[in-house]
């Protein structure tokens, strides 16, 4: 009936290539002797393949960092706003949100190009201020790096998240606060933040796949810092050169649906225990 | 509306079935062993009969071309289509072929990736149509580049023999002489550094076309490859050769960690900061066009040798023209592929800029003593031509190159940003193209 | 964090209990605090600084580019001419792509919008079998990485005759999980079920009273949804990628990139600037959009909130 429409479609462009990869993933495809049916073959070598583990293990760590303090600050700056304490409400609202409209391509482009050491912006501080900058671009500082792409493209998008959540907190709530006589924090922390705790719930959710699913910024960033951002260097990535330059499709198909179960998993286990602490 | 759900359902489980056979286009059938004469024939019929063509190339030059074929022969259409520079344009081929849909007539493929078509016979064999009597119209490198197994593959369209390409301006301004072999070459680098600590000799994060070109200067031979039987060994003399000097300059900082394409790098080239390149003789059109503040500055010399007074080059890019084995229109295509590497179109790609990679041209008095005004009118193709005649025999890429290339930085690169060297790179790259390669079904010796 | 505050007046409900008393000095017109605004101000600074970086570099010449400070403006001011030379370059292919941008915001967007009504609008108000379901398989689809399942997207889509047309572009931007999400939460808390029960007994049919009842009480929803679902379309960039092979039928995302490459072709011209003025062309109709919807849509949220 009404979800009919919707669901047409997402089976079509979500389902079908699911169970396509399904049905790939058991086979094996080679230049010379073609397909052969392997069973789970692809899943045992996934499970013992360093590559897919340390490009995990580098979302994860990206994720654990990442998100909070992206989250964080989009939280303070939605309850900044909200709070109506501000000079210019409406031009921080709409000035903050304003990186979301730029697209990835053209956002690590622009931030590749500043980072540059010697031509870039950070060159033009290590030229007028006299100091030494580490290369954004090394391969210990590259994480970080994306880290502050997504970041700026994605405050403001999460911001508004959590504003458009504090703006339906019915102000009875606050009135009675003020007759409690609590002061700022209290009301923050015991009314608006449960409040919104089914925004701050979802935002966390399609973060821990964002990150998880992390590709446009270091594919765009990888011509600039090739030896920094390995083939494998996120799972998504990885399963994308897989398919692409390797022509692995088996086992890139596999790679993408552990990787899915582990994401759904863990978003799973996020929505239980914001629901939990809801109840 | 029901009926029409299910046709297209059992299209598609029918185009899964025949997709999970496919990766590269297995089910391609090698053209047929039909008289050269005779297919030549069906080329001439084809052209009066008319038709269209698609043909996938980011080479520019190919807009003129395609306009003055279509204009010598009012029924042809060419529908010329800008898929994608290498890589991109590659896997949307190999995508189009697994399907066996929308896969184009004539397609425009680097030479180190041509293998990797031409034994999945993706590709069609050309001596079909005569290509194995064009024999001597090519310079050896390119032609070497499109037979495989006995079979024409492709024919080429430009080549890229080495040469150094160096800032006059700059090398003037520090007294620095043109070095002629790769001791003189890191001494200027060294001289360069220390009077100008901004300015590099040349750049280079690890490319594993120039990696392998320069391996192929200095007379190693990485891979050798018989068919299916595939040899990868990094350890030979001239690979030793290379990746000791090149480790040198690494080791004393002397080259700018600037990635080539990047708009540091033009902005490197035209400032100065990046004095020189040793690279394929195309780079000459690319100068020209997106480097223009800094004419007058840029220079032409042979590229430097391994052992004074020998005169070894060897090829770095270079792209040609193949017919893929799903084309519906390959008589056609043959024509088109013809006139823009053989015919009348090379013409028009060597006035856009293009270095050509026929004999007649690289020979022709008018190519080779015209001059450049960027260059402060050196006359540039004689060096490059010559190059070309130079380049080294018997060098092969492997049947996974595309691949292999595409791990180089996470392998060999590492040798640019951390303490591992060329060489451990270089082993760790052989490796990983070993277990790739057995993978895939070939045998693989180390 | 059950508090008595919270207890008292569940938040669904809460609309409803509020009482129109204007206190001049705190809740609604609280103390303005410099304090806070140079705070959140370091959080805007670091939002703009990129695109100020953007728009200084977009009025510099391809070798002003490479010579001068990158926040600042270079010796020529040639904005006008770079727009002139990104309009006008390859025979205006700019103006083909942003058209082609255009016309998949229009059908994607749009559809994903109305799609994500439907189904958010049914979630929120219907009981179904499998209704739980719905919105974990969603989610659970939405995890799986999109870049690989691209191949196999291609490989159906092929069969079906539809890459390299635009519908391969259009029909995946229908579907907007989050959209979906928005709209459920949204309809859930803005249309009392009351109001649909007595449409009902009233005798009107589902979809007259979709329509009639529920889609102007959604419309603030609605503008959000279309916002997030337009920036989506506009900024698509993998699945064109790998669908469209024909240049004509470009997104401006992919043309861009396509410009940027061709720095990187033998026989090719580097045109960072036209890349640069390009990109800010991209975003200057979604920041367009965003100040012209922000009106609808901060009145849109006012009226959530002031209703009754």
């Amino acid at each position: 009936m009404f979800v009919g429409p919707f669901m047409l479609v997402f089976a079509l462009v979500f389902l079908a290539p699911i169970v396509y990869s399904l049905y790939l993933s058991v086979f094996r495809t080679q230049m010379v002797g073609g397909t052969t049916f392997v069973g789970l073959d692809n899943y045992a070598r996934a499970m013992q393949d360093p590559q897919f583990w340390e490009g995990l293990a580098r979302v994860s760590l990206f994720l654990v960092v990442q998100v909070p303090i992206m989250l964080g600050i989009a939280l303070l700056v939605a309850l900044a706003i909200d709070s109506g304490r501000l000079y210019g409400k409406s031009f921080f609202r709409i000035s903050i949100f304003m990186p979301y409209a730029v697209p990835a391509v053209v956002a690590s482009l622009m931030w590749g190009f500043m980072y540059g050491t010697r031509f870039g912006l950070v060159g033009n501080l290590n030229d007028a201020l006299g100091v030494s900058l580490p290369d954004p671009l090394s391969p210990d500082l590259v994480l970080a790096s994306i880290g502050n792409i997504v970041t700026w493209e994605f405050v403001g998008y999460n911001m508004l998240i959590f504003y458009a959540a504090l703006r339906v907190v019915p102000h009875s709530l606050y009135e009675a606060a003020e007759i409690d006589g609590a002061t700022q924090w209290q009301v923050v922390r015991s009314i608006k933040i449960p409040a919104i705790r089914g925004a701050l719930v979802i935002a966390t959710i399609f973060s821990i796949i964002g990150s998880f699913q992390l590709f446009n910024e270091p594919s765009i960033l990888q011509s600039l810092a090739p030896n920094a951002i390995t083939t494998s260097y996120t799972p998504n990535l990885y399963a994308y050169s897989l398919s692409f330059s390797g022509q692995q499709y088996n086992y890139s198909a596999t790679v993408a649906i552990i990787m899915g179960l582990i994401t759904m998993v863990i978003a799973y286990v996020v929505q239980l225990r914001g629901m939990r602490k809801e109840a | 509306m029901t009926a029409r759900t299910t046709t297209r359902t059992t299209r598609w489980l029918r185009g899964t079935a025949v997709a999970g056979v496919l990766a590269l286009g297995l089910t391609a059938c090698a053209s047929g062993e039909t008289d050269s004469g005779e297919a030549t024939q069906d080329a001439d019929s084809a052209l009066e009969e008319g038709g269209e063509i698609t043909v996938w190339a980011w080479d520019p030059t190919l807009e003129s071309v395609a306009a003055d074929f279509e204009a010598e022969h009012p029924n042809v259409t060419v529908n010329l289509e800008n898929v994608g520079t290498g890589n991109d344009q590659y896997t949307a081929l190999q995508n189009a072929i697994a399907a066996g849909d929308g896969v184009p007539d004539v397609a425009q493929i680097e030479f180190y990736a041509l293998p990797q078509f031409a034994l999945s016979e993706a590709l069609a064999d050309l001596t079909a149509y005569g290509a194995d009597e064009l024999d001597g119209t090519f310079t050896p490198g390119p032609w070497g580049a499109v037979q495989q197994e006995g079979g024409v593959y492709a024919l080429p369209t430009d080549s890229g023999p080495m040469a150094l390409f160096y800032n006059k301006r700059v090398f003037d301004e520090h007294g620095i002489e043109v070095p002629t072999t790769w001791e003189e070459y890191v001494e200027a680098a060294r001289t360069l550094h220390e009077a100008d600590p901004d300015a590099y000799l040349t750049n280079d994060v690890g490319d594993a076309g120039f990696t392998t070109s320069m391996i192929w200067q200095a007379g190693g031979r990485p891979y050798q490859v018989e068919g299916t039987d595939v040899t990868i060994d990094f350890t030979d003399e001239g690979t030793q050769q290379f990746t000791s000097t090149w480790q040198s300059m690494l080791d004393e900082e002397l080259v700018a960690p600037v990635g080539s394409w990047s708009d540091e790098w033009y902005q490197g080239l035209s400032d100065g900061s990046i004095a020189s390149l040793v690279i394929g003789a195309w780079m000459r059109g690319n100068l020209e066009s997106s480097v223009p503040d800094a004419s007058g500055d840029w220079a032409v010399a042979p590229m430097p040798q391994w052992e004074s007074g020998e005169e070894v080059t060897s090829e770095n890019g270079g792209s040609s023209l193949a017919i893929p084995a799903a084309s519906e229109n390959a008589d056609l295509a043959w024509a088109f592929l013809e006139y823009a590497t053989v015919g009348d179109g090379i013409a028009t790609r060597v006035d856009e800029g293009a270095f050509p990679a026929t004999v007649a041209e690289l020979e022709d008095p008018a190519f080779r003593e015209q001059e450049f005004e960027y260059f402060g009118g050196q006359q540039v193709n004689e060096v490059l031509a010559d190059s070309s005649a130079n380049v080294a025999e018997g060098w092969q890429y492997l049947p996974f190159q595309v691949y292999a290339n595409s791990i180089f930085n996470d392998t060999v690169g590492q040798a640019y940003v951390s303490d591992t060297t060329l060489t451990d790179g270089l082993t760790t790259w052989q490796e990983q193209s070993t277990t790739y390669g057995n993978d895939q079904g070939f045998t693989v010796n180390q | 964090m059950t508090t008595a505050l919270t207890a008292t007046a569940p938040s669904s409900r809460g609309p409803r209990l509020r009482t129109r008393t204007v206190n001049k000095h705190s809740v609604d017109r609280p103390r303005r605090s410099p304090l806070l605004t140079v705070l959140t101000a370091v959080v805007l600074v670091y939002s703009l600084v990129p695109l100020v970086w953007l728009l200084v570099n977009s009025t510099k010449t391809q070798g002003d580019l490479f010579s001068s400070f990158g926040l600042w403006f270079g010796d020529s001011f040639a904005l006008w001419d770079n727009v002139v030379a990104t309009l006008t370059y390859d025979d205006g292919v700019f103006v083909r792509w942003l058209g082609n941008t255009v016309l998949y915001v229009v059908l994607g967007a749009g559809g994903a919008t109305f799609l994500a009504i439907l189904g958010g609008y049914a979630l929120a108000k219907f009981d179904f079998p499998g209704k739980r379901g719905v919105f974990a398989v969603v989610i659970g689809a939405v995890a799986v990485p999109g870049t690989a399942l691209a191949v196999p997207t291609f490989l159906m889509f092929s069969q079906m005759g539809l890459t390299n047309t635009p519908w391969a572009v259009i029909i995946p931007s229908l579907i907007s999980p989050f959209g979906l999400y928005l709209m459920w939460t949204f309809a859930a808390e803005a249309i009392p079920t009351e109001l649909l029960e007595a449409a009902r007994i009233d005798g009107a049919g589902e979809f007259r009273t979709f329509f009639r009842v529920s889609l102007p009480l959604l419309a603030p929803g609605i503008v959000t949804v279309l916002l997030f679902t337009m920036v989506a379309t506009w900024n698509n960039y993998f699945l064109p990628l790998i669908m469209l092979r024909d240049s004509d039928w470009y997104p401006l995302t992919l043309g861009l990139n396509a410009w940027n490459a061709q720095a990187a072709t033998a026989g090719g011209e580097a045109i960072f600037h036209l890349v640069i003025t390009g990109s800010l062309l991209t975003i200057l109709p979604l920041v367009a959009a965003f100040l012209v919807l922000q009106r609808y849509w901060q009145s849109g949220l006012a009226a959530g909130s002031v209703k009754e």
